[in-house]
């Protein structure tokens, strides 16, 4: 396997999916015309608009049927984040009287664990159910941490950072039994592995579009008929009231069409991404010593790999791999804009050195065999590199000679 | 790109990358909880750097920033090199990145550490010569310093960013000493 490609140029290989999906040229040639030629607001009462209305309500009944809710349980959002602030913004606030505590996972997107944060500042508290060395969430420990005032927990179904699918449905049996809504953020596992809000028995859920071939700018959320929320967006009385503004139409389209792509593909996307996953979980350790697996080896999400790889740090090997045309992803400090490490990685007990060597793949349906095989390739060589440069490694052969 | 040119370029072909075994001074700087350390390896003659030798475990700006701290220090003076500011480095690399502009300040104090660890040595070679009112003090924690560094090796000031000018200043410090802007308000 050689970097060249017959034509010249260098191999692209881009296994940073978790960032973003391609969007799937049928969800771009549904979501066109609501560029070009039916420009109408779906609030409008003239043809225009009810064409335009006819499909935005299409669109959210393929995204409920992707997860198995009710269409009018699908509340349209611009991503992934702000559904996750809606729920548990939404959601503590309307169960206000009942108390003020939630429970989070430890390993929550910052999207949730900033949106409790905000909380603080209205009297909530919330207290953070800690994982396993494989990324677990015990059922039992979210059950240790709810009190009498809690009024939410949430669980990621998934994590991005690490893969390992966590058992939300026990949980949601847990929060059952005490009488506490359970929200999980399913973005990084929607479209991605089989998601079904009753077989989960959760509240609500969150979910986005570019993690499944649709556009950027574009999620919803799941909230069970009965479950209260406060609305996200005080205004007009669009997504039943929950969240005002004009609808994002060719946007929610495009998500409509992407989720009913991934309910059809998905078992045959799963099975294929699984193998290559699985070509690359194998193989990397025989190529590069000292690289750990993080996360559950087959728990998790069919897409994914990540690895800590010893003495070097994540954003070296990050910049040295785009040079040779990969792109990844790593939740080391130093990639990081705040310069702190991924607190999934840190929370799983791995101490900050070898956290600092994260690096994070995550592939699409379009990956091959050679793609893994050219990333085989060329990584070695830039660790190699990297760890002849680093006083670590160095003390560590010194060590090893002893 | 977040990495100018001359960054990159450093990181990808860095200068004096390895280890003397037979070091006239070593310093080390950072640890992996905050990201980066760096060991530097310097040997002396006629109080010049003759050679220097690094070792970065870090991001790119923390090996590009080591790299060019070796190249403009090799060569010079103890007292030259110890000149040699996080100002110059950053300037010298073509900035960087706001939140790495710390990497700059570890590359310099890594190598003041090893001049500093060389001085030491040669201090109690001497059979303790110095008198006590010759050494220099750190203006900020009055410690003892041996020359004129940019940055004290005694108090290991934590420093912060005057937000007019960008210089680094002393945390807490009232006023930045390069442009006179107020620090204290928030």
């Amino acid at each position: 396997m050689t970097a060249e490609l017959p034509d010249g140029e260098m191999r692209q290989v881009y296994l940073d999916h978790i960032a973003a999906t391609p969007l799937d040229p049928q969800v771009l040639e549904t979501m066109l015309p609501f560029f070009r030629d039916n420009f109408g607001n779906p609030q409008s009462l003239h043809s225009a608009g009810q064409e335009a209305l006819v499909a935005l309500e299409a669109a959210r009944a393929r995204v409920a049927r992707l997860v198995g809710a009710d269409d009018s349980e699908i509340t349209f959002t611009s991503s992934g984040s702000e559904a996750n602030n809606f729920a548990i913004k939404g959601m503590a606030m309307a169960r206000r009287d009942k108390g003020n505590h939630l429970v989070l996972s430890a390993i929550e997107h910052q999207s949730i664990l900033n949106s409790a944060k905000s909380l603080e500042k209205s009297g909530f508290s919330s207290s953070l159910v800690s994982v396993d060395k494989d990324g677990f969430v015990d059922p039992e420990a979210v059950r240790r941490a709810i009190k009498k005032e809690t009024v939410l927990v949430s669980v990621i179904l998934a994590s991005s950072e690490v893969g390992t699918v966590e058992p939300v449905a026990e949980i949601a049996r847990i929060c059952r039994e005490v009488g506490v809504p359970l929200h999980t953020d399913a973005v990084a596992a929607v479209g991605n592995i089989p998601v079904d809000v009753k077989a989960l028995g959760v509240d609500a859920l969150s979910l986005a579009a570019d993690q499944f071939y649709g556009p950027k700018g574009s999620g919803a959320l799941f909230v069970k008929k009965g479950v209260r929320i406060l609305p996200f967006i005080d205004g007009g009385i669009q997504e039943g009231g929950r969240r005002a503004g004009t609808e994002n139409v060719a946007a929610i389209v495009g998500m409509g069409k992407a989720a009913e792509i991934a309910g059809e593909r998905l078992s045959e996307r799963q099975d294929r991404m699984t193998l290559l996953r699985n070509r690359l979980i194998d193989r990397l350790p025989q190529r590069v010593d000292r690289a750990y697996l993080t996360g559950h080896r087959e728990r998790r999400l069919p897409h994914h790999a990540s690895f800590c790889i010893e003495f070097i740090e994540g954003e070296a090997m990050l910049l040295n791999l785009d040079m040779k045309g990969v792109a990844v992803s790593s939740g080391s400090a130093c990639t990081s804009r705040a310069l702190k490490a991924s607190h999934v990685l840190l929370a799983m007990g791995i101490d900050h050195a070898l956290a600092q060597g994260s690096l994070v793949f995550s592939l699409v349906d379009k990956t091959t065999a050679e793609d893994i095989d050219y990333l085989l390739d060329v990584l070695p060589p830039v660790v190699d590199r990297l760890r002849k440069m680093s006083p670590l490694y160095t003390k560590f052969l010194e060590e090893s000679q002893k | 790109m977040i990495y100018t040119d001359k960054v990159m370029e450093h990181f990808q072909n860095p200068r004096n990358v390895g280890v003397i075994k037979d070091a006239d001074g070593i310093g080390q700087v950072g640890n992996p909880v905050c990201g980066d350390m760096m060991t530097f390896y310097i040997k002396v003659k006629n109080n010049k750097l003759a050679d220097i030798k690094f070792q970065t475990f870090g991001c790119g700006a923390a090996i590009a920033v080591s790299s060019i701290v070796s190249e403009i220090a090799m060569g010079r003076t103890l007292e030259e090199a110890m000149q040699i500011s996080n100002d110059i480095v950053a300037e010298q690399l073509g900035g960087l990145p706001k939140n790495k502009l710390h990497c700059s300040n570890l590359g310099a104090d890594a190598l003041h550490a090893a001049i500093e660890d060389y001085r030491k040595k040669q201090a109690a070679a001497e059979t303790q010569v110095t008198l006590e009112a010759e050494k220099c003090h750190c203006p900020y924690c009055e410690g003892p310093v041996d020359g004129l560094e940019a940055v004290c090796t005694s108090c290991n000031l934590e420093l912060e960013e005057c937000p007019h000018c960008g210089n680094l200043c002393k945390q807490g410090e009232e006023k930045c000493a390069k442009c006179g802007a107020d620090l204290r308000v928030e």
